[in-house]
């Protein structure tokens, strides 16, 4: 079987300047939201309590959320967790007094409304660790991304790093802003997901430049757009069929692996979405706006860099 | 030259490391079976004789036992079901007696000729097996105000030894202050001070008739101050761990200040947390018979050398300041009965026991009251920020005539059973040398964790049967030969993680999936670039070799570049990141093997060296 038994000969880099003002709307849109609604930390990042109980039957919510504002605990989210039987009752540091006490007391609460309550889970954060967490957190991203910047600079041309940059901060900005927009809780397990679509979407692009490399040096009577367009006919095959295998086990494992893992799955889904769409309009139409060519690629001599001119 | 031979040994290397993984991934096939674990109470490895002791046991009733066998020092028995376990348990603890802690666990239902090689299945994270994760934090500032008492008293003590009048001694702050008459005084209090502890920084201060000697302690001392409270406090948590019987616990600690507790199995938070976060210890103090209780509650103040307490009644009673002995004079402790009231019966030090003898001796019929104290913390709201203030809880939990002249034994009564058993406990296993507070708590009931495993390998092997199935359709022949090593990627996985015994976490599982879907990258870049060239009107033979040839910069780039992330969030990440991180390591180290060197090699076999006119790709 084959998708594309005759060579492609799609012109990518056609549209390139709609789909620069598309990825510009979805930054804009993802930076306000960023802004104004913020990410839904979880109580990794802030501190808190969450105490995740199963029941033996259904439960409603209201009663529950009663019992507790009756109990003076006040301002907590209550929450059905994965199915109607489970219930995860969360509470902010600032909110939450003495953390083994708040979780005995909640327990105890949530048995008053169904004896059958029983304890699944209690993640427990002081507002310190959280900070600390949130700190490690940001630090890491922003290590990898320096890495793996410095990593593709040694490999490539400046040109070719900088789009690939661009890919990045475009896919990462707009993963987060898909998970502000729908205030999708955001806990360490998403912000890993984060890092590895990072790597995905490099993985991507490198794929691609490799291409773009090699072709330049063959071809080289072809102008460098007719170049990428060929590069990205030749490989995109691959990058339909690995984002396809990629997303055939991210979708399993947001279907089957439970809602512990559904926000890591479902970052990811995103990001692979994203990553594949910015490694061939975002990567390599900035590297093509930077106006990169064969000339480029020869060993590099200082005032090769004067050439480049920023869009 | 013939294309797409390989030399022999690299064929070798690919049956050995095939081999050698699945020899290493064994062990993972059998399940766990339930069992008693039995540790020596200090920590020291168990011998035959143990085992010896505990089978015996066993055999003398008749209840029937699997394998045992001695493994990291400890004794594990298994057994055919839960019941036997249990019954097993009991007997265990009853009849072993002291220095002894057994406890339930699942041990792995490995074959004896595997165990004797050292091999053993993966370890499961607490999230997948169930149990508590505690950090907790010194209170650092505490253990320095202890160490600065203690001077304080100390001092005290030696000017009154040294026959050196002074006007105060107090702890001000971080340092302590003594007030004396003279400049004689001072030098020579200076000199006593100088005996003691040469290491104390001491400044001379002169105000007005008042010659002053502030004492501080050097950032050396305080550094060693705050070493020995985080190590006597580990030592002190291990011990509580200890009797608390719990299989496999980890004890450890963690940066500057912290300590992590990790009791696999444990399905109760609330009881282990009583035990371990406890910082209660006694005081025993005399009733101050002179002073009027009610009268001092209704001013609101003690007299003079007496403290206001409230007793078990709700009732207004004054101790005196003086103590007669403190928790760390301990040496036992055990929870019974004593006229059908539970009661905990204390054996002291030979220091405590002088005085405990003194001290009823001048007072019998006379009251002494036994003072539960406790250090909690409470989340404060001041100003906007949030902060978290330490307060001491202490209460009056037994008040009783001296009947007697009593020194090193005596008993505690007036409390609830349970009071009674976690009391002896908390002062069995020696209170902690400064207070801890929790920061962090994961714990995750035994339900959720097998359901945790049961989603991830159905999320694992769903994912996995379609990359499979999309694989073989897309790619037929190679497409299975892409399959093939799909699967020794998950076998070699699955056989370092063993072999490492680093812990399997619900994350870890999603990086296996992820590296599952990425692994196929690798091996879609190489047929992709074969069928590239049969495009261009190669021949088999040479696509085959230029399409590995090839793609394998593009291949390395990308994977090198996934590497660095994961190896960072490794760097940086904490617990459940962790394991996610070397998942993905290890499935994109293994995956370059298998997608490049395992698949050649398989293709090799099928087409090398012959004459191939098209390829089934």
């Amino acid at each position: 079987m084959d998708f594309f038994k005759i060579e492609s000969h799609v012109d990518f880099l056609k549209p390139k300047k709609i789909a620069f003002v598309i990825s510009a709307v979805l930054i804009v849109v993802s930076l306000v939201s960023l802004a104004t609604r913020g990410l839904n930390f979880g109580i990794e990042f802030r501190g808190g309590v969450v105490v995740e109980a199963g029941f033996p039957d259904s439960v409603e919510l209201p009663p529950i959320r009663d019992a507790l504002e009756a109990a003076g605990i006040e301002r907590s989210v209550v929450q059905h967790f994965g199915s109607s039987r489970e219930v995860t009752v969360q509470l902010l540091a600032e909110e939450g007094a003495r953390a083994g006490e708040t979780r005995d007391r909640i327990m105890a609460l949530l048995r008053s409304v169904d004896s059958g309550a029983e304890l699944r889970r209690v993640e427990f954060v002081g507002p310190q660790v959280g900070r600390e967490l949130a700190e490690a957190g940001g630090l890491a991203a922003l290590f990898a991304l320096l890495m793996i910047l410095a990593y593709v600079s040694f490999r490539f041309q400046w040109k070719f790093s900088l789009g690939a940059v661009a890919a990045l901060v475009h896919d990462v900005i707009i993963t987060m802003g898909i998970f502000s927009l729908l205030q999708l809780a955001f806990d360490l397990a998403v912000l890993a997901a984060l890092l590895a679509v990072i790597g995905y979407s490099l993985n991507d692009t490198i794929v691609i430049f490799d291409r773009i490399r090699e072709n330049m040096l063959r071809m080289r009577r072809k102008t460098t757009e007719e170049v990428m367009n060929t590069s990205l006919n030749q490989t995109l095959s691959r990058t339909i069929m690995t984002g396809v295998t990629t997303l055939l086990v991210l979708l399993a494992l947001y279907f089957l692996g439970g809602e512990a893992i559904s926000g890591f799955s479902m970052a990811l889904i995103i990001g692979v979405l994203v990553g594949t769409y910015s490694s061939i309009y975002i990567a390599s139409a900035t590297a093509l706006a930077l106006k990169v060519s064969t000339v480029d690629l020869i060993p590099p001599q200082p005032k090769d860099d004067e050439s480049g001119v920023m869009p | 030259m013939v294309l797409n031979r390989f030399p022999l040994w690299k064929n070798l290397l690919v049956v050995v490391i095939l081999l050698v993984g699945i020899v290493f991934a064994l062990p993972n096939i059998y399940g766990d079976a339930p069992a008693v674990q039995v540790t020596a109470e200090g920590g020291q490895p168990l011998d035959e004789l143990a085992l010896n002791r505990v089978t015996a046991i066993l055999d003398a009733r008749g209840i029937t036992h699997g394998p045992s066998y001695i493994e990291d020092g400890r004794v594990t028995v298994k057994f055919p079901d839960v019941e036997e376990q249990l019954r097993a348990l009991d007997l265990v603890r009853e009849q072993l007696g002291d220095g002894f802690v057994a406890a339930l666990t699942l041990a792995p239902r490995t074959p004896a000729f595997l165990r004797q090689l050292g091999l053993q299945p993966m370890s499961l994270g607490l999230d997948l097996r169930g149990g508590v994760h505690f950090m907790y934090e010194v209170d650092m500032e505490a253990a320095i105000g202890q160490a600065l008492d203690r001077y304080e008293a100390d001092f005290k003590t030696l000017l009154r030894d040294a026959r050196i009048r002074y006007k105060a001694v107090r702890r001000d702050g971080d340092v302590v202050r003594l007030v004396l008459d003279s400049a004689a005084d001072q030098q020579a209090a200076a000199d006593v001070i100088a005996e003691a502890d040469a290491m104390l920084d001491v400044d001379r201060r002169q105000s007005g008739g008042d010659f002053e000697l502030v004492v501080r302690m050097t950032e050396e001392q305080i550094q060693e101050r705050q070493d020995f409270a985080i190590e006597q406090n580990t030592v002190t948590l291990r011990n509580r761990v200890n009797e608390l019987g719990v299989s496999e616990p980890v004890v450890q600690r963690q940066g500057a200040d912290r300590i992590v507790v990790q009791l696999p199995g444990v399905q109760d938070p609330a009881q282990a947390e009583r035990v371990l976060g406890a910082t209660a210890t006694l005081e025993f103090r005399l009733v101050d018979e002179v002073n009027s209780p009610f009268e001092a509650a209704e001013r609101g103040r003690a007299p003079l050398g007496s403290a206001l307490y409230t007793d078990r009644n709700g009732q207004p009673i004054l101790l005196r300041r003086d103590l007669i002995v403190s928790g760390d004079q301990l040496t036992g402790a055990s929870a019974g009965f004593d006229e059908g009231q539970p009661a905990v019966f204390v054996n002291l030090d030979a220091r405590g026991a002088r005085k405990m003898g003194e001290t009823t001796r001048a007072n019998l019929n006379k009251r002494m009251a036994v003072v539960f104290i406790e250090q909690k913390r409470d989340l404060v709201e001041r100003g906007g920020e949030t902060e978290e203030v330490t307060r001491t809880e202490e209460r009056v939990i037994s008040v009783a005539t001296i009947r007697g002249v009593f020194s090193n034994r005596f008993m505690i009564t007036g409390l609830e059973p349970l009071e009674a058993r976690d009391l002896a406990l908390l002062l069995r296993a020696g209170s902690l040398a400064a207070p801890i507070f929790k920061v962090e708590e994961r714990t995750i009931g035994p339900s959720l964790g097998q359901e945790n495993i049961d989603r991830g390998m159905q999320a694992v092997a769903i994912g996995f049967l379609l990359v499979i199935v999309f694989m073989a359709i897309y790619y037929r022949v190679f497409g299975l030969v892409a399959n093939l090593a799909l699967l020794t990627n998950l076998v070699l996985v699955i056989a370092l993680l063993s072999m490492l015994q680093a812990a399997l976490t619900l994350p870890g599982i999603a990086g296996i999936v992820l590296t599952v879907g990425m692994a196929v990258d690798a091996n879609v870049l190489i047929f992709e670039r074969i069928r590239e060239e049969l495009r261009n009107g190669n021949t088999p033979q040479a696509a085959i070799h230029a399409g590995y040839e090839k793609a394998f910069s593009s291949i390395a780039d990308a994977n090198i570049t996934t590497l660095i992330a994961a190896i960072v969030l490794f760097t940086f990440g904490t617990g459940p990141i962790r394991g996610f991180a070397v998942t993905l390591s290890l499935g994109i180290i293994t995956s370059m093997f298998t997608a490049i060197v395992g698949t050649r090699a398989v293709v090799n076999l099928l087409y090398g060296g012959r004459r191939v006119q098209t390829l089934p790709i």
